[in-house]
């Protein structure tokens, strides 16, 4: 890598007069960024102890199972969590299969196309689509066909698809672009079809990553707000079907219960934050868990 | 290989046309899938289009508020660049100085702990940032809000009078400030730990201090990283919805003053107040200014995604 207009001027002598002045600044400077550091991990854990400490006191069984239905300022948040799954779920269902199959386009087939080159642009460009505008998209598409006043949550889920298949792509590139060419060449010396030897030996040797990466991508959804307001809605009993009705996820429940409390405001704040301790909890596990898949199942390559 | 197999042998030549077709099959789908991700993108554009075209065509009375669609979405506009500016000029500085620590000065067994700790901060729903904002930073600032108010009344920025809930355009942006930081840092950690070895060690070679070589070799080698990472934060910053939804006391005026109970919405916090109980030609104005907002972050995104691309090439 040369770097020719950007070399630094290394001959030009270092500027800041003697030497104790210099050792100085540098310790200075070094003071500076490791405060900084500090600095910048203080809200992680300030937020943490909060969400922990307020959020404990609602987490009870009757959160977990109840839902608010027929109870004025109480119940719980179990359609929430079923809603949480079922939204999550069919999200991943959408993304996964769209999202492995571009990737495998982009490292298998793309070659040196254009189609590779705008996809590889355009996939970073998705990431940074914002999530309320992914919401407003979703909320077009079946407004055209079925009115303005649909709320479904297969909405929420083609909402979320537009944020998570970017997301499956880029994990899913990298370990696929990771896997050695030399398997791929031994398939083929073998007489194997190139398709046959993507599903049977380069999936397979990247499976970890790609179950990684799947998992960091559900972590990045699962407490999305914003896009689901505008098209699941708001309800308070159980919906499974995702063809059918409202669903609400955590992330909204514990919105809605911030917004429009009940007589009892603290109580409400209170499931808000039950509801934002869970939803940390889940994005917690399936980061750590994630990383632990990848060590402990990755396929060694030598 | 066992004996009876290689008596038997494969039939290499019967597998010729079915190999041809399920590779044909193969390869449409992965294509399918990718012009599926570059169709998607232009149908996020082509629907928000046609769902606000309604709220062009309409004549301002028929528009909330009474106002045409430009005065409706101007002030959200502005709201939405001051918020984010006030975030990334927050943002930048730390996220530059968090990279060079884990980087080049965080000793190398804890580097990986770090590294996971700065990207729990991306992690963490917007939601639980909301709240966080409102119940915990927002109080918590109410005594600074007041101290700049004294002490710093006469710049436009803090002309108060303070809020005494912490609901202000100050604390908004601190809470976008904490959310877009590990975007940032990640994209000039990525860079920074690039810079050419041989320029590091000729620095430090010439005698120069550990300040001095990361000066004169890891910035100016990671000087675009340092821009991109700030255009990708600040396209985050723009569109993020909840923290600012909850977090943000509006009433739609347009005003510099940061630390006062009445600020202006952002387009994307205007949306998620009011879509919910938006009807009719309500909704079709809020879509339009979604249209607006994508283009905004399309455009800071596509800037930002170039810089980095042709960073690679080089």
């Amino acid at each position: 890598m040369h770097a020719q207009a950007d070399t630094p001027p290394l001959l030009a002598a270092p500027t800041g007069g003697s030497l104790w002045r210099r050792k100085l600044l540098n310790q200075a400077m070094t003071a500076l960024i490791v405060l900084a550091f500090v600095i910048a991990l203080i809200p992680l854990f300030s937020l943490l102890y909060q969400v922990v400490s307020r959020g404990l006191p609602g987490l009870d069984w009757e959160f977990l199972t109840g839902t608010p239905r027929g109870i004025v300022g109480g119940g719980g948040a179990a359609h929430a969590i079923v809603g949480t799954v079922v939204i999550t779920g069919v999200t991943t269902i959408i993304s996964v299969p769209v999202g492995i199959m571009a990737a495998i386009y982009l490292t298998e087939y793309g070659g040196k196309s254009r189609l590779r080159r705008w996809l590889t642009f355009f996939v970073d460009v998705m990431t940074g689509i914002p999530s309320i505008v992914a919401g407003l998209f979703a909320f077009a598409l079946f407004a055209i066909f079925l009115g303005p006043g649909i709320r479904l949550g297969l909405m929420g889920s083609v909402a979320l698809s537009v944020l998570m298949t970017p997301i499956v792509i880029r994990s899913s590139e990298e370990v696929l672009k990771i896997v050695p060419n030399h398997l791929r060449e031994a398939s083929y010396a073998l007489g194997t079809p190139k398709w046959r030897t993507i599903v049977k030996v380069v999936l397979p040797t990247a499976f970890a990553g790609l179950v990684t990466g799947v998992m960091i991508a559900v972590a990045r959804i699962v407490g999305e707000t914003a896009p689901l307001l505008v098209t699941t809605g708001i309800v308070d009993s159980i919906n499974t079907n995702p063809f059918e009705g409202r669903m609400q996820n955590l992330a909204v429940y514990a919105y809605s219960e911030y917004r429009t409390p009940g007589v009892m405001k603290q109580a409400s704040y209170d499931r808000a934050w039950a509801a934002a301790l869970t939803l940390i909890a889940i994005v917690m596990i399936l980061n750590v868990v994630a990383r632990l898949v990848y060590r402990r199942y990755r396929t060694e390559i030598k | 290989m066992e004996p009876s197999q290689a008596t038997g042998a494969p039939p290499l030549a019967a597998a010729g046309p079915q190999r041809r077709w399920g590779d044909r099959v193969f390869s449409n789908l992965a294509v399918a899938a990718g012009v599926t991700i570059l169709g998607l993108l232009a149908g996020v554009a082509l629907f928000l289009l046609v769902e606000s075209l309604p709220a062009v065509g309409a004549s301002p009375d028929q528009l909330p508020g009474g106002k045409s669609l430009v005065d409706y979405i101007a002030p959200l506009a502005f709201g939405t660049a001051l918020a984010a500016t006030i975030a990334v000029v927050i943002a930048v500085p730390l996220a530059v100085a968090v990279a060079l620590f884990i980087s080049h000065i965080a000793p190398r067994r804890i580097v990986l702990v770090l590294g996971f700790l700065v990207d729990l901060l991306a992690a963490i729903p917007s939601i639980v940032y909301g709240l966080w904002g409102i119940f915990v930073l927002g109080p918590a600032a109410v005594p600074v809000l007041e101290w700049l108010e004294r002490k710093f009344g006469f710049i436009i920025f803090f002309k108060g009078p303070a809020s005494a809930t912490g609901r202000t355009m100050l604390v908004a942006g601190l809470v976008l400030a904490v959310m877009i930081l590990p975007i940032v840092s990640a994209v000039c950690r990525e860079v920074f730990s690039q810079t050419p070895r041989k320029l590091q060690e000729g620095a430090l070679a010439l005698g120069a201090t550990r300040w001095e070589m990361i000066r004169m070799t890891v910035l100016p080698f990671g000087r675009s990283s340092i821009i991109s990472g700030s255009m990708l934060g600040l396209g985050r910053a723009l569109g993020e919805t909840m923290a600012v939804t909850i977090i943000l006391s509006v009433s739609g005026i347009v005003t510099f003053n940061l630390i006062s109970q009445a600020n202006p919405s952002t387009i994307a916090a205007n949306i998620a107040l009011d879509f919910p109980e938006s009807s009719g030609l309500a909704v079709n104005t809020l879509i339009a200014s979604g249209l607006v907002l994508f283009a905004i972050t399309l455009v800071t995104n596509l800037v930002a995604r170039a810089i980095i691309s042709r960073q690679n090439i080089q």
